[in-house]
């Protein structure tokens, strides 16, 4: 067959995905990159502004503490997911018995929708009535205000006010890890006991021989041997954690994103400016400076990240 | 049992406990959701709060299904799941095939485009999806929730690895039997990718089950709203009555609880296999 042929033949085959995702992704992007120079309000585009939605970014105090707040959420999420799931999946991968069972278990929250858990962990941190209070007053501590509670973890740890940028994450915001942590947990073990089962047997065998710990077997062959694995869970849910929307949307508030501001996270700014307040322009370039971020965080992990990573 | 016995028994009793202690905090929430919506609204606000209901107020669920019209909801999320779903299946299967087995030029090209198009996270082009669909005049519609994700650069990306796999001997000796490319793709090359379809289908109706950025910004009035936008509503209007809340929860979550133990095998290996290289 001519390559012309082929090459109609392999577009017709192509054409329904490909005007899909030239219609409703790749316009788009080109339309927002437009957007984002306009001041661009319900009514259509008002004036071309140049740079001056990005610079505008810039100087606005409640987009610097967005970018915060997203950043602590990410922090406080990405160690609770990898050592707990990782810690999850290497019990699991023992000789357990309902080892299946377990895995269901802690896999649940993940197919279940972050609307609904959302509901119920509001009503678990509920300030007065919630069963998490009930939780620490067995313990004679608390009673917390949870999503409330707008002093940040380390102020509260340590019982003092302390200087900007070292309050750590609001509580309300911790609560919304904490929930996340929950959630994700699961997906992250399965991942893990993949990657823990493609680990040859003859490496353990060999480090019984030699009479390793087990501290040193996890330290000098599960760990290092598991490194692509957790190099993907690192870059995945820093991803996934960045673009966390629906519980501030679902569980702050009201105005969602507070108390005081402390769980205005970087996607639900955008979404309020854009639309509650109109600003399409702005909320557009928000939305690009977060792409360069995440795109950028990303070839950081990568770059130095994969100095780490052992294939085999 | 003797010290001997029990100290070489004291790692696998402590893997044991931890194991257990995780999986009832995982389940707590989903068992404290259940226990709530069956409370009576007195008992729900009681402080030390009671773990079995005294009375359990089946009514509850009857009073939230209809406080709203829930009935719409599921409708509309059962339509656009359906929609989304096989607009995927069929766009990822005519294109993964062109990708795996037509040595088309540019097709290395075309591809690694649409990688780049994967990463762009969602929140870049929510603002202009939707002006466009404002533009479409699709605000409000069906369209607007399905015809944008009928088609998915990860489901392509997944079935062009396995369509590779498939011997080109079986392609030549389909064609000696008469078979069309079209033919050989859908009665042989699909029965033989089952495994790779239903992780696809599976990625897809959950992502379209549990949407709501999307259909948030998309949607106006209550009667085209999918369930999740719809719980989300319902929230809003009843923040107190935590009993009723509960009780939607419950049957917003219960279909995906349901298929998670039905096709359980199937999920935990597509999912497995999502996070793995190739």
């Amino acid at each position: 067959m001519k390559a012309k042929q082929i090459f109609l033949k392999a577009m017709l085959f192509l054409l329904p995905a490909l005007a899909i995702l030239f219609i409703f992704r790749f316009i788009p992007i080109l339309y927002a990159f437009r957007i984002s120079f306009y001041d661009w309000g319900i009514a259509g585009p008002k004036a071309f502004v140049g740079l001056s939605n990005y610079i505008e970014v810039f100087k606005d105090a409640k987009f610097w503490q967005s970018l915060i707040n997203t950043f602590w959420y990410v922090a406080t999420v990405l160690p609770g997911v990898v050592f707990l799931s990782l810690f999850i999946a290497v019990l699991l991968n023992q000789q357990i018995k309902m080892r299946g069972t377990f895995r269901t278990i802690y896999f649940l929250p993940d197919v279940t929708s972050i609307i609904a858990i959302s509901v119920v962990w509001k009503w678990i941190y509920h300030p007065r009535i919630g069963v998490a209070n009930y939780a620490l007053s067995l313990i004679g501590a608390g009673p917390l205000r949870w999503l409330e509670e707008s002093r940040g973890v380390f102020e509260m740890i340590f019982q003092r006010d302390l200087p900007a940028g070292f309050e750590g994450p609001s509580l309300a915001l911790f609560s919304l890890s904490l929930m996340t942590i929950w959630k994700s947990l699961g997906y992250n073990v399965l991942i893990y006991l993949a990657g823990l089962q493609n680990i040859p047997n003859h490496y353990y065998e060999s480090a019984k021989i030699d009479g390793a710990s087990s501290w040193q077997t996890f330290r000098h062959i599960t760990w290092p041997l598991l490194s692509p694995t957790t190099f993907y869970i690192f870059i995945m849910t820093t991803i996934t954690s960045f673009q966390v929307f629906a519980p501030v949307w679902m569980m702050t508030g009201p105005p969602a994103g507070g108390p005081l501001g402390t769980t205005n996270v970087i996607v639900y700014y955008l979404y309020d400016m854009a639309f509650n307040y109109s600003k399409y322009g702005y909320g557009t370039a928000i939305a690009f400076v977060l792409f360069l971020i995440i795109l950028g965080l990303t070839a950081v992990q990568k770059k130095y990240g994969e100095r780490g990573v052992h294939y085999e | 049992m003797n010290s001997g016995k029990l100290k070489k028994n004291i790692p696998m009793i402590l893997t044991y406990s931890v194991l257990v202690i995780g999986a009832l905090t995982i389940l707590f929430p989903f068992f404290w959701m259940l226990s709530t919506s069956l409370k009576t609204p007195i008992e729900s606000v009681e402080f030390p709060p009671t773990f079995v209901p005294r009375d359990p107020q089946f009514s509850n669920y009857s009073k939230a299904w209809n406080q709203v019209n829930f009935t719409r909801y599921f409708i509309n999320t059962i339509i656009i799941t359906i929609g989304e779903l096989a607009g995927v299946l069929l766009t990822s299967i005519l294109a993964a095939y062109a990708f795996a087995k037509f040595n088309f030029r540019g097709r290395e090209f075309v591809f690694t485009v649409l990688l780049g198009i994967m990463m762009i996270p969602m929140p870049v082009y929510i603002v202009p999806g939707y002006m466009m669909l404002q533009k479409f005049g699709w605000i409000d519609t069906y369209y607007a929730q399905i015809v944008p994700w009928l088609s998915n650069v990860f489901a392509i990306f997944l079935l062009r690895q396995h369509f590779k796999t498939i011997p080109n001997d079986l392609y030549d000796a389909a064609v000696i039997d008469g078979y069309s490319d079209l033919g050989f793709l859908f009665k042989i090359v699909v029965p033989l990718s089952k495994p790779a379809l239903v992780t696809i289908s599976i990625f897809t109706a959950l992502a379209s089950w549990n949407s709501f950025i999307w259909p948030l910004v998309v949607t106006n009035s209550d009667s085209i709203r999918p369930v999740q936008v719809g719980l989300a509503y319902f929230v809003q209007e009843q923040s107190t009555s935590y009993t009723l809340l509960m009780a939607a929860s419950t049957f917003v979550i219960l279909p995906l609880i349901i298929l998670f133990f039905i096709a359980q095998k199937q999920i935990v290996a597509s999912y497995s296999r999502s996070g793995l290289k190739d």
